[in-house]
């Protein structure tokens, strides 16, 4: 049994927490020169220059990328042979948060349903466990904001509507979001599971590398062939119009019931904020 | 497409010469208000009470900023997304705003109110938050503190860059999706 001290936690996560808000990923950074390359029309164009300039603005600066820096959204892979001491693994990430939030100068999202009420902190972070052997601690960061979120769905298929209705059903929502998730976009696809279970993977799909391969020939083709379908709507960066609406469809499966065909769509903002740190 | 460096406040004629496309470099005094700062407006209208500036000729910057940082007027300041104001800003328009500033998609009701009381909805560059935030050289809270990111700023801001999005001429600008080309086998 590898124990680990909870402060340990709770620095690593202030740091990852502003991190993720001030340095663009290095995939999206290239990413979005090769499209900037790519786009014929002079407003697509200037889109990504502000981008690209933003993003060092960011870096020289300390100021967030954006001024939504997002819900705080953990993923976390946690060794079965692994204690942590002092407190609890939930505290100790959500001091983190509320630490790299304060320290970070970064804005605080969160608030009560009804009242509207800001808790002040931006917490409670949402923190998703999952268990796996060994002694180690992973654990992903991701500031998720709400524009993006906003435009996102799950959808529950009977199974006859087939990959037909699932890919005619995701090419209509990123066009009924039009310009409002801050496109660019990164569409992450759960299929199969149950309710929750497709919302999960959906947006588990988004922490994958831009330029990857899914590792199923079958699937990686579906990513291909709704990626050709969803930049051919022409919405563009910003919604200006253009070849590139979409940087990347990612799909996630998992086993569903006989009766089921879970689909959620989690739309992500061309900046696709996420860090990733390994105790 | 042309290019305009315009003052606030805007007059009826900024506002005619616009066409949707154009670029425009902003300078002076702006507002900002989102879900919660437009609710409470709202609700001030309707008491009758009077608001906390000036709606003739002002432009309301749909933002949220992030804390500023010592040394800076505030902190990062990107557009939010403008749907959520689509129910508020008409009677806004009505009243004398002549432009809201934010990004994505705006309702018919708002296109007419555009028309009818010539106002126009400009664009920022979602995401672009740390190189917008650099041409805000004063921000002051004037009212709703206790809202935090949502409370009403009066910014001052030099070169603002904004697109016009929706012009009071029915100008639009955002490309219409083609979903049949995109789901054609």
């Amino acid at each position: 049994m590898r124990t680990i001290d909870a402060r340990t936690i709770v620095d690593k996560v202030a740091a990852m927490c502003i991190e993720a808000n001030r340095e663009l990923p290095s995939d999206v950074m290239a990413i979005f020169k090769d499209r900037q390359a790519g786009e014929t029309s002079a407003a697509a164009k200037e889109t990504y220059r502000q981008l690209i300039e933003n993003a060092g603005i960011s870096k020289d600066t300390g100021l967030p990328l954006c001024q939504d820096c997002g819900l705080a959204v953990f993923f976390v892979e946690v060794g079965e042979d692994l204690k942590v001491q002092g407190m609890g693994l939930t505290q100790a990430i959500n001091q983190g948060m509320i630490q790299g939030y304060q320290d970070g100068f970064l804005r605080k999202s969160s608030c009560d349903p009804f009242s509207r009420k800001n808790t002040g902190d931006n917490s409670p972070s949402i923190i998703h466990y999952d268990l796996v052997p060994g002694d180690k601690l992973k654990i992903v960061m991701m500031a998720k904001g709400g524009g993006a979120e906003n435009m996102s769905r799950v959808m529950m298929f009977a199974p006859a509507a087939g990959w037909k209705g699932i890919k005619e059903y995701i090419v209509k929502r990123v066009a009924e979001s039009g310009s409002n998730p801050c496109p660019p976009i990164i569409v992450g696809v759960g299929i199969g599971g149950n309710f929750e279970l497709a919302a999960i993977n959906s947006k588990k799909a988004l922490l994958r590398e831009l330029d990857d391969t899914h590792p199923d020939p079958a699937v990686a083709k579906l990513e291909a062939e709704l990626l050709i379908a969803i930049n051919k709507l022409g919405i563009g960066p910003m919604g200006l119009g253009g070849n590139s609406t979409c940087l990347g469809v990612k799909i996630k499966t998992a086993p569903c019931h006989i009766a089921s065909l879970p689909l959620a769509v989690n739309i992500q903002c061309h900046s696709s904020r996420h860090k990733e740190v390994e105790l | 497409m042309a290019e305009y460096h315009l003052k606030t406040p805007l007059t009826d004629a900024d506002i005619e010469k616009l066409r949707s496309g154009d670029v425009v470099h902003l300078s002076g005094t702006i507002y900002t208000g989102r879900d919660a700062a437009h609710k409470r407006l709202s609700d001030s209208l309707d008491k009758g009470e009077p608001l906390p500036f000036d709606l003739k000729g002002a432009l309301i910057y749909y933002v949220g900023p992030s804390p500023a940082p010592p040394g800076r007027p505030i902190g990062a300041a990107g557009p939010t997304t403008s749907y959520r104001m689509d129910t508020f800003a008409p009677r806004l328009h009505s009243l004398g705003l002549k432009g809201t500033i934010g990004k994505g998609m705006r309702s018919p009701e708002v296109k007419e109110s555009l028309r009818k009381y010539k106002a126009a909805y400009f664009g920022a560059t979602g995401g672009a938050g740390a190189l917008l935030s650099l041409r805000i050289k004063t921000a002051k809270v004037i009212a709703y503190e206790d809202l935090g990111p949502e409370a009403i700023r009066e910014l001052t801001v030099e070169d603002f860059p904004l697109l016009v999005i929706n012009d009071c001429h029915g100008g639009e600008l955002y490309a219409k999706p083609d979903l049949e080309t995109a789901l054609a086998d």
